[in-house]
């Protein structure tokens, strides 16, 4: 039998992969490759999200590709040996990548090609149904665009949850111009990556929504602000809106139609406010990112005082596949107001941590112990903060809540972004909010006192609590700081670092040597008994 | 110019303006961005991209380049982490702090790479060698701990590891 020729192995060029040691994966591939006359050409993919695989190598035989991981470096000539470009057998076989169960078991909308294609490729993008919905948008009226948008249900994955067809709706409707589109790439959400693996793994695909809300809402320039943590990312954005233009993709007549948009990167400069839509219009004004007030709402005077939308990579993401399919097709997923699917992202101490799309309405327990399988550690879990340093810390007895805006907000927590942090029985939950108090201060853009000034305060109320002299008193005033920063606070930074800080007291007051969590007596009433 | 003395007297007390061949990188800098004050933000990106820092010296030349005061310069240069008015050292290691790395022995790690490197976070070594920076996660949690030496990052870091890492960057230059 001839070797076999032109085959292609695949080894991801994800930040996390290549964190793991991908690249050395990837260099000594090539080398081995060359080495054993091999016609072999390695196409570094972005990341199928299974990072407790990763660096995972595939290969494609007759069309179907086999994965293999994790695999080092020194596994490289090894896994040659073993018949890698044939898909021959190895301790490190994952057998078809399509049908790894965790994997298998996922409804891929937004990420269907992450991992599957090269980033770089446009051609790659194209045979994969790149700009499918970008052409069919272009074919209809802007306000028919929006129109499916509202029917696909999608509601802003950044945060806020907001629905994406009555904010492109008012943008559409606001007269002035130029109108802007911007892309939030800021992701300061602990526990989260989804966003990074989109523009490492399927950059073209925010280009082409862009230009989709665009077309939509009457815009002529785009703005991708992306924070400075993610090199890797900037580096593939760049490269793919300098190509994007010389294909007709961006600039002016997008596709042959008469659309002219154009898209910028800028880049963030370690300010996780900045991810608060209104501080990142500043900061793409280049001054501080200092909060704004609502009104004016940013969809009406937004950067530069004209009318701008402002969305999530991840809910740009879901559009194209929107516009392709149908808003229809994308509501008959997920359950009740929670339409469609989310990337969840988990992480912490997690045994197999990653990214997992899934329609909403699964239990965050099928999550954490079906797709994640527990603790890395191996210890019991204890804690799970959901939706990022904002976000509450849940307990075990609340891990079977279902998946969605409004359930996760019923049991007093928040979805954000969709980030997932699990912590075994090791944590301290007293310190986790202590940090939550720190990281307000450190992160508050200064606009309000209670974020700037009583964030310091609440770090030394938790200290006091902790050491238990005046501990009721104590707890009282943690209380009372807590509503104020509730209530008297511009922006979600000091209005929700009460979620982490009472969470973590109320599941967990025994680290705060408050007692013993008892679930029928209300916290007070503990905090009562124990001084 | 007039100088501005008290962000200045702390390390230069000396040094009139900027060096003639630093004070053109700006002069480039600006010009590349169109003397663009919207663009504020990146000519403090590129300034420090070329220089290593931003010196307090340059504050004047962009705020004169601009048309915007000192005071505003000053003010966007002190409200963003990753803006440093003083020279790093010749790696940058930032540690990440946040919650999915705190959840896998982040806390002990970076109590071991200040241990090692013999700095604080937020100071640079002794010889110069490594800077060591907060950073509020990196993107990498799914497989936590993590930092990024100057722009490689890495995972599932162990304290072997990182004193490899440590060992390396103070070998090399
Ligand atoms: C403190 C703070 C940080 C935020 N960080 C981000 C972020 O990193 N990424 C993001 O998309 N939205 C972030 N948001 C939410 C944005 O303000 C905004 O709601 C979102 O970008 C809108 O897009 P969406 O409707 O697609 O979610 C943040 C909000 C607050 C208050
Ligand atoms: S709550 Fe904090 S971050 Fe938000 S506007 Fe007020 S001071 Fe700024
Ligand atoms: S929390 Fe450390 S990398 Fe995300």
């Amino acid at each position: 039998m001839s070797a076999p020729s032109n085959m292609r192995v695949f080894v991801p060029c994800d930040a996390l992969s290549i964190a793991l040691g991908a690249d050395e994966v990837a260099d000594r591939l090539v080398a081995e490759a060359a080495s054993r006359s091999l016609d072999v050409t390695v196409v570094r993919n972005g990341s199928h999200g299974l990072f407790w695989l990763e660096p995972m190598v595939e290969v494609e035989v007759d069309g179907v590709r086999h994965a293999y991981g994790p695999i080092d470096a020194d596994d490289v000539p090894e896994l040659l040996d073993a018949g890698l470009l044939e898909a021959g057998p190895h301790r490190t076989s994952l057998g078809p990548t399509h049908s790894i169960p965790e994997l298998e078991r996922q409804t891929r909308l937004t990420f269907a090609r992450v991992g599957v294609i090269d980033p770089r490729s446009l051609d790659d993008y194209l045979a994969h149904g790149g700009f499918d919905g970008l052409r069919r948008a272009l074919t209809m009226a802007p306000g028919d665009v929006v129109g499916e948008i509202e029917t696909s249900g999608l509601r802003g994955r950044g945060g806020a949850a907001f629905p994406t067809g009555i904010k492109w709706r008012t943008v559409l409707g606001a007269p002035a111009t130029p109108k802007y589109v911007v892309a939030n790439a800021d992701e300061g959400d602990s526990g989260t990556f989804a966003d990074r693996m989109v523009m490492e793994g399927d950059p073209f695909c925010l280009i082409e929504a862009m230009a989709i809300a665009a077309h939509a809402v009457g815009a002529s320039h785009g703005v991708i602000y992306c924070r400075s943590e993610y090199p890797h990312a900037i580096a593939t954005l760049e490269y793919c809106i300098d190509v994007a233009p010389q294909h007709g993709w961006l600039g002016s007549g997008i596709a042959g139609s008469g659309l002219d948009f154009d898209i910028e990167v800028r880049v963030g400069a370690g300010a996780y406010i900045c991810g608060e839509e209104t501080s990142m219009l500043e900061s793409i004004e280049g001054k501080r990112g200092m909060v704004r007030p609502k009104p004016p709402l940013p969809a009406l005077e937004g950067l530069y005082g004209k009318p701008t939308v402002v969305n999530n990579i991840i809910t740009l993401a879901s559009v194209p596949w929107i516009l392709a399919n149908g808003g229809a097709a994308y509501s008959a997923h997920g359950v009740g107001r929670s339409s469609g699917t989310l990337p969840v992202q988990l992480a912490g101490n997690i045994r197999r941590g990653g990214l997992v799309e899934v329609p909403f309405g699964i239990t965050v327990r099928e999550l954490i112990e079906g797709y994640g399988g527990g603790t890395a550690s191996g210890r019991p879990a204890r804690a799970v903060q959901i939706g990022g340093p904002l976000g509450a810390y849940f307990h075990d007895g609340q891990l079977d809540t279902v998946l969605d805006y409004e359930a996760i907000a019923a049991a007093g927590g928040l979805l954000g972004h969709g980030g997932v942090v699990v912590f075994d029985d090791t944590i301290d939950m007293a310190a986790q909010a202590r940090f939550a108090m720190e990281f307000c201060a450190a992160e508050s853009c200064g606009k309000c006192t209670p974020c700037r000034i009583g964030s310091t305060r609440g770090v030394e109320l938790i200290d006091k609590i902790v050491i238990g002299e005046r501990r009721s008193a104590d707890v009282a005033q943690l209380e009372e700081l807590c509503d104020v920063l509730e209530h008297g606070s511009l922006c979600a930074l000091g209005g929700l670092t009460p979620y982490p800080v009472r969470s973590a007291m109320q599941h967990f007051p025994e680290d705060f040597g408050l007692g013993d969590r008892n679930s029928d007596q209300n916290f007070e009433q503990k905090v009562g008994e124990s001084n | 110019m007039i100088r501005d003395r008290t962000l200045s007297k702390r390390r230069q007390p000396e040094r009139p303006s900027l060096p003639a061949d630093q004070a053109s990188i700006v002069s480039a800098v600006l010009a590349a961005n169109q003397l663009d004050p919207t663009r504020l933000l990146v000519v403090l990106q590129q300034v420090q991209h070329e220089l290593g820092f931003v010196p307090n010296d340059a504050v004047g030349q962009i705020a004169v380049g601009l048309g915007l005061s000192r005071a505003e310069v000053h003010g966007v240069i002190s409200f963003y982490h990753d803006i440093r008015t003083e020279p790093a050292g010749r790696h940058v290691l930032k540690v990440c702090q946040a919650e999915s790395c705190q959840a896998t022995g982040g806390r002990a790690l970076t109590q071991h790479i200040q241990d090692v490197v013999g700095c604080e976070l937020g100071d640079t070594s002794a010889d110069g060698a490594i800077t060591l920076e907060a950073v509020y996660c990196l993107g990498l949690c799914a497989a936590s701990p993590a930092v990024m030496i100057d722009e490689r990052p890495i995972a599932r870091v162990t304290v072997a590891r990182i004193d490899r890492v440590v060992e390396s960057a103070r070998s090399a230059s």
